[in-house]
């Protein structure tokens, strides 16, 4: 395997996807990863200098809205799912201390 | 013996935009209302849920892009900003990381000094706001509120071109009075729709490398700006002297207490991993598309200096004074406007009005009365309707409660007195009443007069002519 | 006999002459389903059947007054549980997503609903529609009706499997490396891929933004031009949407390829093609060769690079596309945590599977600081040149005609311990994601083991009239094989 995914990176990617892995998940993701990695190294035989990134298959430009309120109390909506409401708003766990 | 040492600051500024609707959807963006009331699925990061981007968003950045004497990007796009934190309900922000609408302007500012030197703009780009997050005193739970999320705003980045608190002070009066006169914000430090993030490094005087630079947030007024710059350019210092190391870190101020501390945290590891927002398509702005912004430019606060100057003939520091603030340059040409008396509209303004302002501890956007009310009081002291003395009180009114100057002279029976009868009448009273004065008066002491021309005033309630009552006093006390 | 072994159409113009009532109609879906369920397990939550009679109620008096008079009026339907739909539970089949309740309902199911047809349940799925079998969802895997043993595919597997098993009539499923196209064969059924931006993905829970595409699943092509047709619309809501004239797919229903210049890729039948599915697949050109159409082999070109690239760029979005998950506004959120991030991490550990965290660790990886040009942009860019090759075949071909998967569907379990080899079983798909073209794929025949294989067509972008006609008239020649679970299977 060309790629050698390190604890490091694991853990470090973990921090990135907010995931939290068991010892034997982090060996997995390693294993699955250098894979992947080098499956898609695979990219590198291709000559694409010159190439512009495609992030949109067609050319469309300018979609626009028009800067018109289409005001209706949100809030009841906005809570249905949340697991947990404090004051009309989404309750989470202390952000500063 | 301590080294010399400049500090060097550039500046991220947040604006929120005037927009009526978010960035991306069509939710209010109005203040108040109840907590999660200006929201929709887009805004609060709903699964499934898809951005359309505000045309109105790009016109104000590209108004703020060209009165900053910044180039258009032709052909700009979103990136995602991606980041955990809960009052991000995608936990990604969309931004402009690869394509800014605005890169490479700058304004010009007055130094301390009194020389001008040009702050550069590297970058402006259009993103959205975060929501609002409320802290419970007394529980370990904090609440969202996403009013505000989505909100849009632009940022506007500096080149490391200040040196001192007073440049950044300038720089920031200059691009928020500019930004007010586009209308594209009002610019409120306080209520967060201006909001300044300070760069800062320190090395020694001469030096050409830039020192390790900080970011400070949390600045909520001018004057916190101020302190927090001088307090950081010491710690800097400090740290530099005793031989540590200055840390690449974003820092908190907290003015209540005076300094800053680190934002560090393990799960923090500020690697954004943007990439191109492929639920949004790509803004390509042409030429004709620029022109027409241009186009609806107002005149912008430089140009307006200059105008006042000539076309009125105003002192460059009454016209200073005047387009310092977008409101009084609003009052001042709407009143000149109608009474065509552009000095005396001035004079209200540049006396009266900043006299009162500061009695009430108001700043110019606080004004409530409209230019026409100031226009109809400078035309009736004009045509003798009142005199200045009753003038400046019916001002009061005005400015107080928007009153119709012509109904109040009315109503209060403040019409100066022209009847030269009763002047006499008055007169005569008063010098017999003052046979001393009349004496001093015939005695040479012309000054004397003064005294006799107040007590007829007094005793008509301040309401004669004053000309025609010197007049009547001459020609009684050359007899 | 279940209504459910008739078409859409057969069963639209049976309620429209009043032969059938949209109650019956929905009562016999309900009834198919209770009684496949067990089996098959296709579908993740059923509409309650009194909320669905009352709403076949209006249905019907719309159709009575004259307001409701389309094809799918009154026609039950099952939509695929990643498309949001309010008031009905959507999970993308993943823990993370229990309990969630739309408050809107997507552009697509809002089409259907319009034209009076009638949700009548969630489908089964790989978790956020990351997988090609239907084992990672979080509610159980579902099975091939063709042999209970197999996976139908996926990750749009409970909709396929649905209407093979005839539990219902048709689905909609969602296809961003293949999920419509592979599945369908798997499962004998039909299904259409549409050029990126002709179905609005307003309410389609993303999986890979750039590549996402909401299409039909149904017994044949009639059916699926049908349905297309409905759910096709440009939305204001979706940025990505496309203004097209040109929706009236059914027109395109043709016994008709005489002239017809079919394209056939060498490369898709190389090695790894298994021999029965190539010889099914070559038999079907030649049926079409025989009806008038012209083939001809050519080299595609870079088909060997379509999977990297697909998996770095939907593996990158859905890195971010998943981010919203995180327990605050919606789904599951970790019984025990301390402070916030931890909170985070315990929510989504808990709440995603396998191989939902495999994909959102790869895509935060290639996004990540120092790896973004040698990853990302080498896909994008590797994305516009296979998008060439398209360019080029077109310039030649109205349609390009290949397998759907280099095999037929394999047995439960032994694709999740090598997630490479599943991986792999994309390359005759993935492509047409990155290239926004059209697919279709259409049972073609059976292997050995009695399972169904799939011929796909592709067109060029906006011509999924090319492929619907050349698809309908491969369809002529054949007769529409219900599978074992279907009440009139003939063996």
């Amino acid at each position: 395997m060309a790629n050698r995914i390190s604890d490091d990176t694991i853990e470090y990617v973990g921090i990135l996807a907010k995931l939290e892995l068991t010892p034997q998940e982090k060996e997995r993701a390693k294993k699955d990863m250098g894979e992947m990695l080098d499956y898609i190294d695979k990219l590198n035989e291709l000559d694409v200098s010159g190439v512009e990134p495609m992030s949109h298959v067609f050319p469309v430009n300018n979609v626009f809205r028009e800067d018109i309120p289409t005001d209706n109390d949100g809030s009841k909506d906005a809570l249905f799912n949340a697991p947990s409401v404090k004051n009309g708003g989404f309750e989470v766990p202390k952000t500063i201390g | 013996m301590s080294k010399e040492y400049e500090t060097v600051i550039g500046l991220e500024v947040h604006v929120e935009l005037a927009t009526k609707t978010k960035i991306f959807c069509s939710c209010s963006t109005a203040f108040g209302g109840a907590i999660n009331a200006h929201t929709c699925p887009v805004c609060t990061g709903m699964p499934g849920s898809l951005p359309v981007l505000n045309k109105q968003v790009v016109e104000y950045a590209m108004a703020v892009g060209l009165a900053t004497n910044c180039e258009i990007t032709r052909y700009c796009k979103f990136d995602r900003k991606n980041y955990f934190y809960p009052d991000n309900p995608q936990n990604y922000q969309i931004s402009q990381l690869y394509l800014p609408i605005c890169r490479n302007g700058g304004i010009e500012i007055e130094t301390e000094k009194g020389g001008k030197k040009t702050v550069g703009i590297h970058e402006i780009h259009m993103e959205e706001d975060a929501g609002k997050l409320v802290h419970d005193e007394d529980g370990d739970v904090s609440v969202v509120d996403f009013n505000r999320s989505g909100v849009p705003l632009i940022e506007i980045v500096s080149e490391p071109d200040m040196r001192s608190p007073e440049e950044v002070i300038a720089y920031l009066d200059k691009l928020r009075l500019m930004i007010q006169y586009l209308g594209a914000s009002d610019c409120k430090l306080q209520e967060g729709s201006m909001r300044a993030d300070v760069n800062l490094s320190v090395r020694e005087a001469g030096a050409k490398e830039f020192g390790t630079r900080t970011e400070m947030k949390n600045l909520n007024s001018f004057r916190a700006i101020a302190r927090a710059i001088e307090n950081e350019t010491n710690r800097q210092i400090d740290l530099i002297e005793s031989g540590e190391k200055v840390i690449q870190e974003t820092r908190r101020w907290d003015d209540s207490k005076a300094y800053s501390y680190a934002m560090r945290s393990k799960e923090d590891a500020q690697d954004y991993r943007y990439f191109p927002d492929p639920d949004l398509v790509p803004v390509s702005i042409s030429d004709e598309w620029i022109e027409s912004v241009r186009a609806k430019q107002p005149e912008l606060p430089t140009e307006k200096l200059a105008r006042y100057q000539s076309e009125y003939g105003l002192p460059e520091y009454d016209a200073q004074i005047l387009t310092g603030t977008k409101k009084f340059a609003d009052i001042f040409e709407a009143a000149t406007e109608i009474c065509k008396k552009p000095k005396k509209v001035s004079n209200w303004l540049m006396v009266e009005t900043i006299r009162l302002l500061k009695e009430n501890a108001m700043d110019a956007e606080d004004i409530r009365f409209s230019p026409g009310n100031l226009a109809k009081l400078i035309d009736l002291t004009d045509n003798g309707t009142v005199n200045s003395t009753v003038a400046k009180e019916v001002f009061e009114a005005v400015f107080k409660e928007d009153i119709d100057p012509e109904k109040y002279v009315e109503e209060k029976g403040l019409k100066t007195v022209h009847d030269a009868g009763a002047l006499r009448e008055t007169v005569e009273t008063v010098m017999k009443n003052n046979p001393k004065s009349v004496e001093d008066y015939k005695n040479g002491k012309e000054k004397a007069i003064g005294f006799l021309v107040g007590q007829t005033m007094k005793a008509m309630k301040g309401k004669a002519n004053p000309e025609m009552v010197n007049e009547i006093l001459k020609k009684l006390l050359s007899k | 006999m279940s209504l459910t072994s008739l078409t859409a159409k057969e069963l639209g113009i049976k309620i429209k002459e009043k032969e059938i009532s949209v109650k019956e109609a929905v009562n016999d879906t309900l009834d198919a389903i209770e009684k496949k369920e067990g089996k098959v397990n296709s579908f993740v939550t059923v509409a309650d059947r009194d909320a669905l009679l009352k709403k076949a109620e209006k249905v019907q008096k719309k159709i009575g007054e004259g307001t409701l008079d389309g094809p799918l009026a009154g026609v039950p339907i099952a939509i695929k549980d990643n498309i949001c739909t309010k008031g009905l539970l959507t999970t993308c089949s993943s823990k993370i997503l229990e309990g969630f309740v739309p408050t809107y309902t997507a552009e697509a199911v809002k089409n259907l609903e319009d034209a009076g047809a009638i949700v009548i349940g969630k489908t089964n799925m790989d978790e956020f529609a990351m997988g090609s079998t239907t084992e990672t969802s979080a509610y159980g895997a579902t099975k091939n009706p063709w042999n209970l043993g197999h996976v139908p595919g996926g990750s749009s597997g409970g909709s396929c499997s649905g209407v093979a098993a005839e539990e219902c009539i048709c689905a909609l499923g969602s296809d961003t490396g293949g999920s419509i196209r592979q599945p369908s064969a798997f499962c004998g059924v039909t299904g259409i891929k549409p050029t990126y931006g002709t179905v609005s993905r307003y309410g389609l829970i993303a999986y890979g933004s750039s590549l996402d595409q909401i299409g039909p699943v149904a017994k044949d092509v009639t059916d699926c031009a049908l349905i297309l047709e409905t759910i096709s619309s440009y939305d204001k809501k979706d940025s990505t949407s496309m203004k097209r004239e040109d929706l009236d797919f059914t027109s395109a229903l043709k016994d008709d390829v005489k002239g017809m210049k079919i394209g056939i890729p060498k490369d898709y039948f190389g090695e790894g093609l298994d021999r029965e599915v190539s010889e099914a697949v070559k038999g079907a050109a030649k049926v079409l060769e025989e009806k008038g159409a012209v083939l001809e082999e050519f080299d595609l070109g870079l088909v060997e690079y379509a999977i990297p690239a697909y998996y770095v760029i939907a593996c990158a979005e859905a890195s971010s596309n998943l981010a919203r998950f995180d327990g605050v506004k919606y789904g599951y959120r970790a019984k025990q945590y301390e402070g916030l991030h931890n909170m985070y991490k315990k929510s989504r550990s808990e709440g995603f599977g396998t191989e939902v965290k495999r994909r959102i660790m790869l895509g935060s990886f290639v996004l990540s600081s120092g790896y973004y040009d040698a990853y990302y942009l080498k896909a994008l860019r590797t994305k516009a040149l296979i998008k060439r090759e398209f360019d080029k075949a077109f310039s030649k071909y109205d349609v390009i005609l290949g397998p759907a998967a280099p095999s037929t569907a394999p047995k439960l379990g032994s694709s999740l311990d090598d997630p490479m080899k599943m991986y792999l079983g994309d390359i005759y798909t993935v492509s047409v994601n990155l290239a926004g073209l059209p697919g279709i794929s259409l049972p073609c025949g059976m292997d050995g083991e009695g399972l169904p294989i799939g011929l796909q067509l592709i067109g060029d972008c906006f011509k999924e009239k090319d492929i619907i006609q050349a698809a309908y008239t491969y369809e002529c020649t054949r007769e529409y094989r219900h599978s074992p679970l279907s009440d009139v299977y003939q063996g």
